[in-house]
């Protein structure tokens, strides 16, 4: 989309400002109204796009935002009323709201930053030195677990996890002792599956920006006496600084955002062991039916998710 | 690179899309406008692709139908949806005129919280003029009445619970294979027995716990709450106050029984129980594998068990006994059961709500209802049917589970129903896993229920 907006420099070769500059050579005449007018004209391909964009994307966020202030219901309500705060006010006093949080920020902690990110960085820098079989099979794999569709992904997960499952089967032979992992531990079971589904994300992210850094400064650090994990903290890292940005925040959005998977292998249980907050929006919205409240907390996960991405950004910029 | 602003060009595009939008806007206004001789029925499909019942029952009504009110035609809107995701669906669909059918299949757990929204339309005038309202039993008709007394539903069926229980086990662990239990502690040393004696199968299931849902809820705590006391008043909903009770002996007592069932390990495993799918397990893998002594659980159980249902069982009722739940210490009735089941009902923004009424006449001619209830494994609301001979015959165990009608009672299923369910699931999980006593779950549901019902709430 942003392709197709025509540069108001390239445009017509002059400034964008209206006014008090020079008239262009095809307009003659100075009148006030043609800066304006030419400023309209231009910005007429745009339109389209920004219909569109103000009556899907605008629109409902801003039905979504009016929303969370009332107490709309989805059933057992003739009419609904402008509650104010109220709703947020319920949100932080509810104990399973809090717990909530808590569960995404460790969720999002174990599977994306550490998990998912530590794990695709690994694997790409591994397969910087692999032959091509192995890495080819490997990235196959890896990419086969990224292309499943989440619920299939879950379904798969499941299994593995389940009392009776593929993991008890692999400790049985092993002589260890089995357990029901998704009841035993489910908020880490959960983000196991997440990191085994999402780290081909990272792995091609970093496998890209691995092969941008040329092999002299490498060598040359080789040859300066460097070992591995020098080269690792030395020049690696800061030299692929933007890609990590990058791929933290996209995955951490991605992350905040994951139900499916949860859904299929826990429902969010036992208990409440594993409800993460869209698990817990689900949950007020379709089985208590109060829309207002759980569209509050939307937005309040979206501040979540914005505070994360501001704490990226302010990692990308400081690196300049 | 320059670009000419003639008119034309930019405003194209402007235009195209004003245009798109504007048709894609119509569209959803008015492309589902009703016919007047059409008549749109909503409906709920399993999600078990093998099971057609309901999609084969309502093809036969519809050719029915059709052939009695010539002109007139039946538009069939199936809806596949586990029940949660149901009732969410159908709400968005009545909510507008533009989407609401004509005819709609509701829960009876959810109707009164529909009515209150205002969805449906009373059907007093119909069922006024209507000869057959007669026959339907008057538990069944109060199902589907709104707080205001009127009438917004046609019952086709409901449903009871009691226990079932594996003969073979029962012989193994020196039980009767004609067994009655008559308190719930002859419910209790049954399943110490089986414990005991017959190692390696789970002595007893009761649902328990968020992940069961309304089957904790319904099939295990209301079955154990409505036998306490004295079986003449609601343990749950004062109805002359209009209130929630709290703070009940009865309910820590339902609460004990559960405590009990899970910590002398009476029950399956506590992660098999919280299992999200343990009522697939229990009657699909437990009972049919003989690997449960005593299942506390509805009469719909032998659907799962029908030739092509993926667990064939022909030998289910020579195997299984069934005997009534009991009351807590065998107090008058004796028994307890409860019941739901789904109605009828046409949406306040329906376009043609005398054809649909029309259309749930035909569904419910006496030779209709049977067919019906036979084919879902249904109880009969009707007392024509129910008396019938044939009916009774058609499958075993149905006799069994249309007498305990009698000494059945429908959920208080007001608005806030739902979420006062959920709040029972959270205590019965805290006493099933251990981590909450009897008493610390008791008081988290008064907690709770305060929250759930604005405090409308009475100790009793």
């Amino acid at each position: 989309m942003t392709a197709a907006l025509p540069h108001p420099k390239t445009a017509d070769g002059g400034p964008e400002t209206t006014g008090s500059v020079p008239p262009g050579p095809s307009s003659g005449r100075r009148t006030p109204g043609a800066g304006v007018r030419r400023a309209l004209l231009r910005a007429l391909p745009v339109s389209p796009a920004l219909v569109l964009l103000l009556l899907f994307l605008a629109g409902p966020i801003a039905y979504c935002a009016y929303i969370a202030f009332t107490d709309l219901q989805l059933t057992g309500q003739a009419h609904s009323s402008f509650v104010g705060l109220a709703n947020f006010r319920k949100a932080f006093a509810d104990d399973e709201f809090l717990n909530a949080v808590w569960l995404t920020l460790v969720f999002t902690v174990v599977s994306s930053l550490l998990g998912q990110n530590t794990l695709g960085l690994a694997l790409a820098a591994l397969m910087q030195r692999a032959s091509k079989p192995v890495r080819t099979l490997t990235g196959g794999v890896v990419i086969t677990a990224w292309v499943l569709p989440e619920v299939v992904a879950g379904f798969l997960l499941y299994a593995f996890f389940r009392r009776e499952g593929t993991l008890d089967a692999i400790l049985r032979w092993l002589h260890l002792p089995s357990q029901n992992w998704l009841f035993t531990l489910p908020i880490l079971a959960v983000s196991f599956a997440n990191v085994w589904r999402g780290t081909a994300f990272s792995m091609l992210v970093y496998s890209a920006a691995l092969n941008e850094i040329p092999s002299e400064i490498t060598e040359a650090a080789e040859v300066d006496g460097a070992g591995g994990w020098r080269r690792l903290w030395h020049i690696t890292l800061p030299m692929i600084r933007r890609s990590i940005g990058t791929n933290l925040m996209l995955n951490t959005l991605q992350t905040l955002s994951v139900f499916g998977l949860i859904w299929v292998m826990t429902r969010g249980g036992p208990g409440n062991k594993s409800q993460t907050l869209p698990l817990y929006m689900y949950e007020q919205a379709f089985q208590n039916s109060m829309i207002g409240y759980a569209t509050a907390v939307a937005l309040l996960l979206l501040v979540v998710g914005s505070l994360f991405s501001l704490v990226y950004l302010r990692l990308l910029r400081t690196e300049v | 690179m320059p670009v000419r602003p003639t008119a034309a060009f930019p405003l194209l595009p402007v235009l195209l899309t004003t245009a798109l939008a504007a048709t894609a806007l119509t569209a959803c206004g008015s492309g589902s406008g009703s016919s007047p001789d059409t008549v749109k029925v909503s409906f709920k499909q399993s999600t078990d692709n093998s099971i057609k019942v309901m999609d084969g029952y309502l093809a036969d009504i519809k050719k029915q139908f059709e052939k009695k009110y010539p002109g007139k035609k039946v538009e069939l809107i199936p809806i596949k949806a586990p029940d949660s995701e149901y009732y969410t669906k159908v709400q968005q669909m009545l909510r507008s005129p533009k989407t609401a059918p004509d005819l709609v299949y509701e829960d009876t757990f959810l109707i009164n919280s529909d009515i209150t929204s205002g969805y449906l339309k009373p059907l007093d005038p119909y069922l006024a003029k209507w000869p057959d309202w007669k026959q339907f039993i008057d538990t069944a008709k109060n199902a589907a009445k709104g707080e205001d007394g009127r009438t917004y539903g046609v019952p086709d069926g409901t449903d009871t619970r009691g226990l079932w229980f594996d003969k073979g086990i029962f012989k193994k662990a020196g039980l009767p294979a004609t067994w009655q239990p008559k308190s719930w502690d002859d419910v209790l040393s049954a399943a110490r027995a089986i414990k005991k004696k017959v190692p390696g199968v789970t002595p007893i299931n009761v649902y328990t716990g968020k992940p069961a849902g309304e089957a904790a809820t319904m099939q295990t705590f209301e079955m154990l709450l409505y036998g306490t006391g004295d079986g003449t008043s609601d343990p749950l909903y004062d109805r002359a106050s209009k209130k929630w009770i709290a703070g009940s002996q009865g309910f820590r007592d339902a609460l004990s029984f559960v405590h009990t069932v899970y910590r002398e390990k009476l029950g399956p495993d506590v992660s098999t129980a919280l299992d999200p799918n343990i009522q697939t397990i229990v009657a699909g893998d437990l009972l049919p594998k003989g690997k449960l002594g005593i299942a506390l659980d509805g009469s719909w159980l032998p659907q799962a068990w029908l030739k092509g249902s993926g667990h064939e069982w022909h030998e289910w009722s020579s195997e299984l006994g069934l005997a009534p739940m009991p009351t807590q210490h065998g107090q008058a009735p004796g028994k307890v059961s409860m019941s739901g089941g789904w109605t009828w009902a046409v949406p306040a923004k329906a376009g043609n709500p005398d054809l649909a009424f029309d259309f749930i006449r035909t569904m419910q001619t006496k030779a209709n209802a049977e067919k019906w209830y036979v084919a879902n494994s249904g109880i009969a609301v009707r007392k024509d049917v129910a008396s019938d001979p044939a009916y009774a015959r058609a499958q075993p165990g149905i006799k069994f589970f249309t007498d305990l009608v009698a000494s059945t009672h429908y959920r208080p299923a007001y608005p806030a129903y739902p979420k006062v369910s959920t709040a029972i699931q959270e205590a019965m999980e805290g006493v099933t896993t251990g981590d909450t006593s009897v008493d610390e779950a008791a008081s988290g549901y008064d907690d709770a229920l305060k929250d759930a019902t604005d405090d409308q709430v009475v100790r009793k």
